[in-house]
């Protein structure tokens, strides 16, 4: 047993933290970001190298684990920071390094340094958590596949290069086989976007495919086998939105905290009522429960058997999903009128961990999944 | 970060598991399993297999008949007896007043106590709380007053377990009442139970239960070299006492081994055409009550592993109280809602033995409502959970 963090861990976190206390401050925190802060920021998460820190050194990253993964994702979440980290780095990252030596090298180095934006495409289905019904049918074209449904959700990135995709190509919606992952380019003829802004303020787009012809190069992994895969890729982003959750929680405590010790009502500051000194006692047992829960999701991905990795990943999904919507509840509670302001960011952090509930199955979908397996 | 534990904790695991197969008695297994009484003989008989071993003080130090074992290897023999079926070491001999005597004891207390705590030969009441003073113990008004070589006891304690079957007590007393704090002027006794003044009352409980006692203290007299430690500092010894059995204070091995059995009791109740673990709302509980179990067994290992040696501190000990405490009470209500109408019948002699003509409720579910009662008093003991959170508040406020 051993939960504690080597040297080069600690100078990793230190120093995400560095960038995002000066990238996010506060004031702008779950602000809507303009093309070109999301573009300067993008680069400078590609220079601090945390785009490539989960890709193979060959193809231009770090080769790090879900461990430090788990480090830079909360410090996303403390500072509502690193837009499109997860889907791209952590989840595209991850099946890309399943692709062709031709693939990997076409994508990984440009998504390591920051110059081409990669995302997943989600339907509806799928962002509940059931990724045997992706809602787009793969048709074998001659050498290639038409792709033909929609994807609802292309998260955290409104004009994304290309999107990883799960499509039918055997069987039937809710068949773990006949599940196919695809590269898609998204400047192809019978690509429709939509783009759109989330609760959180970050822009997503949503695609409906119209018949779009790709090639067989385009499959990634084997053919009909995705689902393991895209499993694997989703449990470790699963795992790494945990602890963003986990800082957006902390992030929540700290400036609830420090505002309950400056209020002052009744002739004293606010913690020196036995209410909210309950409410806030309560609000650091969740945090620390979630914060093992993510530690525990981080270790299962890289070391336990499939099944039990599984098991830990939605488990750590429903505690930490509840703990975090909970956690919004009580830091706007405790802020009082202020805490229903948009200016105040506690705010901003609830909607955060609202929208990361929802992310391939909340909590009460996860529960559901474990109660039923 | 590394969540296994080593092959040297492992094959521990797999000596502490193999050694309760072998030694722990299958009627007292049962009884375990049941939720039923059991009575002082059943845990010494258990005890001393212990002791025999040389675990019975896992809490000790090695030179006073403590096997030396990390804090992660306590965890694992707790959890390992539990998940067994066999007692806790629940005597305040072993888990309070031990630890208070090797720290503060003189030579002649060590050499006169320990052994035969050790042994079970002396069990030991814990005389703290007084009807006017639970949570706030500091207020306590049992008084002591030196007469020559004694001090003359006088006061009303109360909750003490097991003193109905004790050989000694250890009390908290006040011996100077002008002290200028309340804390200051307390000391440490150790009280023969027997001797003259002393009255001992069980307390009959919700659930039927006679194991909490009332102590009357009528002029007892008690010689000065039971006096532990100096006088008017037993507040402090006191403190270090509470402080002193957390390893296990999350019961992640208990609330385990009830969850486990709740899924069977579940699968074995039927419900319209299939069995109550065919319904959505029982699945989701149980999921839900299996998920926070886990949370709360990676954060005890969390915390364990981040004080290798030292005692887990205050905070994360009043974390794993409460959340240990509520997540216990909640599966005993969930095996409550399991057992339905077989929650209603109660004997009092089923609770001994599960054997009762008259008892129409299946043996599963003799004790089941009785244990839920009873594990409401989780979170009122050892500090109320209110209290506990209180303490986390405290750190938070500096």
């Amino acid at each position: 047993m051993d939960f504690s963090l080597d040297e080069d861990q600690v100078a990793l976190r230190d120093a995400v933290r560095r960038y995002c206390e000066g990238s996010y401050p506060l004031q702008e925190r779950g602000n809507p970001e303009t093309p070109e802060q999301a573009r300067d920021r993008w680069k400078g998460l590609a220079q601090l190298g945390v785009l490539g820190m989960p890709i193979a050194a060959e193809c231009g990253g770090g080769g790090l684990g879900a461990t430090e993964v788990m480090l830079a994702s909360h410090e996303f979440g403390r500072t509502l920071g690193g837009a499109g980290f997860v889907p791209a780095v952590v989840l595209c990252g991850h099946l890309l390094a399943s692709g062709s030596p031709a693939m990997r090298q076409r994508w990984l180095p440009p998504l390591a340094a920051g110059e081409a934006r990669v995302s997943f495409a989600c339907g509806a289905a799928e962002m509940r958590g059931d990724l045997t019904r992706p809602g787009v049918a793969a048709e074998a074209s001659g050498a290639g596949f038409v792709l033909r449904g929609e994807k609802a959700f292309v998260l955290e990135t409104e004009q994304p290069d290309a999107v990883l995709l799960g499509a039918r190509t055997a069987g039937r919606e809710g068949d773990d086989s006949g599940l196919t992952l695809f590269v898609l380019e998204t400047n192809q003829p019978g690509v429709v976007k939509q783009a759109f802004t989330t609760l959180d303020g970050r822009r997503a787009v949503g695609l409906r495919l119209d018949d779009v012809a790709v090639s067989a190069d385009a499959v990634l992994g084997r053919l009909n086998e995705g689902h393991v895969l895209a499993r694997e890729g989703v449990d470790r982003a699963l795992a790494a939105w945990c602890s963003e959750a986990t800082g957006a929680m902390e992030a929540l405590f700290d400036q609830t905290l420090d505002y309950i010790k400056t209020r002052r009502q009744f002739g004293s500051p606010l913690i020196r009522f036995q209410a909210l000194q309950h409410r806030m006692a309560n609000l650091l047992m969740s945090l620390e429960l979630s914060r093992s829960m993510a530690c525990a999701a981080a270790v299962a991905v890289e070391e336990a058997t499939p099944a039990e990795r599984r098991r830990i990943v939605d488990a750590a999904k429903v505690f930490v999903g509840q703990a975090g919507r909970e956690a919004g509840h009580c830091a706007i509670q405790l802020h009082g009128g202020m805490g229903m302001t948009d200016e105040c960011r506690v705010g901003h952090y609830a909607k955060r961990l609202m929208v990361l509930d929802q992310y391939f199955g909340n909590a009460a979908d996860h529960l559901r999944r474990l109660a039923t397996t | 970060m590394k969540f296994r534990f080593s092959n040297a904790d492992e094959e521990f695991r797999q000596v502490v598991r193999q050694f309760v197969r072998d030694n722990l008695d299958p009627a007292l297994k049962r009884k375990i399993e049941l939720g039923l009484r059991l009575e002082r003989a059943d845990y010494v008989s258990w005890y001393r297999k212990l002791e025999q071993r040389g675990w019975i003080t896992p809490g000790w130090p090695p030179e006073h008949g403590g096997p030396g074992w990390t804090h992660l290897q306590r965890y694992i023999f707790d959890e390992e007896t539990q998940l067994g079926g066999a007692p806790r070491i629940i005597t305040s001999g072993i888990n309070m007043l031990g630890p208070v005597l090797i720290a503060f004891g003189t030579p002649e207390q060590k050499a006169t106590y320990l052994p035969a705590i050790r042994r079970s030969e002396t069990w030991w009441g814990q005389g703290f709380s007084e009807p006017g003073s639970g949570s706030d113990l500091a207020s306590l008004r049992t008084s002591a007053v030196r007469e020559g070589d004694h001090y003359v006891v006088n006061g009303h304690k109360i909750w003490t377990s097991y003193a109905h079957v004790c050989e000694m007590l250890f009390c908290l007393v006040r011996t100077d009442p002008g002290a200028a704090k309340p804390q200051e002027g307390i000391s440490f006794l150790l009280i023969d139970a027997t001797a003259p003044g002393v009255t001992i009352r069980p307390i009959r409980m919700l659930d039927g239960g006679r194991d909490l006692n009332e102590v009357f203290l009528d002029n007892v007299r008690v010689p000065v070299g039971n006096l532990v430690g100096e006088e008017n500092k037993g507040w402090s010894y006191g403190k270090y006492l509470l402080g002193h059995e957390r390893t296990g204070i999350a019961g992640i091995g208990g609330c385990k081994q009830q969850l486990a059995r709740a899924r069977r009791l579940a699968a074995a109740q039927p419900l319209g055409d299939g069995s109550l673990l065919d319904d959505a709302a029982i699945r989701q509980r149980l999921a839900q009550l299996e998920t926070d179990l886990m949370a709360l067994e990676f954060t005890s290992l969390r915390i364990l592993s981040a004080n290798q040696g030292a005692r887990v501190p205050g905070v994360e000990a009043s974390i794993l109280k409460v959340r240990g405490t509520e997540l216990r009470q909640q599966i005993m209500d969930l095996l409550v809602d399991i057992a339905g109408p077989w929650a209603l019948p109660f004997s009092e002699e089923a609770m001994l033995d599960a054997f009762d003509d008259d008892m129409p409720a299946p043996e599963a579910f003799v004790a089941v409502a009785a244990n839920a009662l009873d594990a409401r008093k989780a979170s009122i003991y050892g500090g109320t959970n209110e209290v506990q959170r209180n303490v986390i508040a405290k750190v938070m406020s500096i």
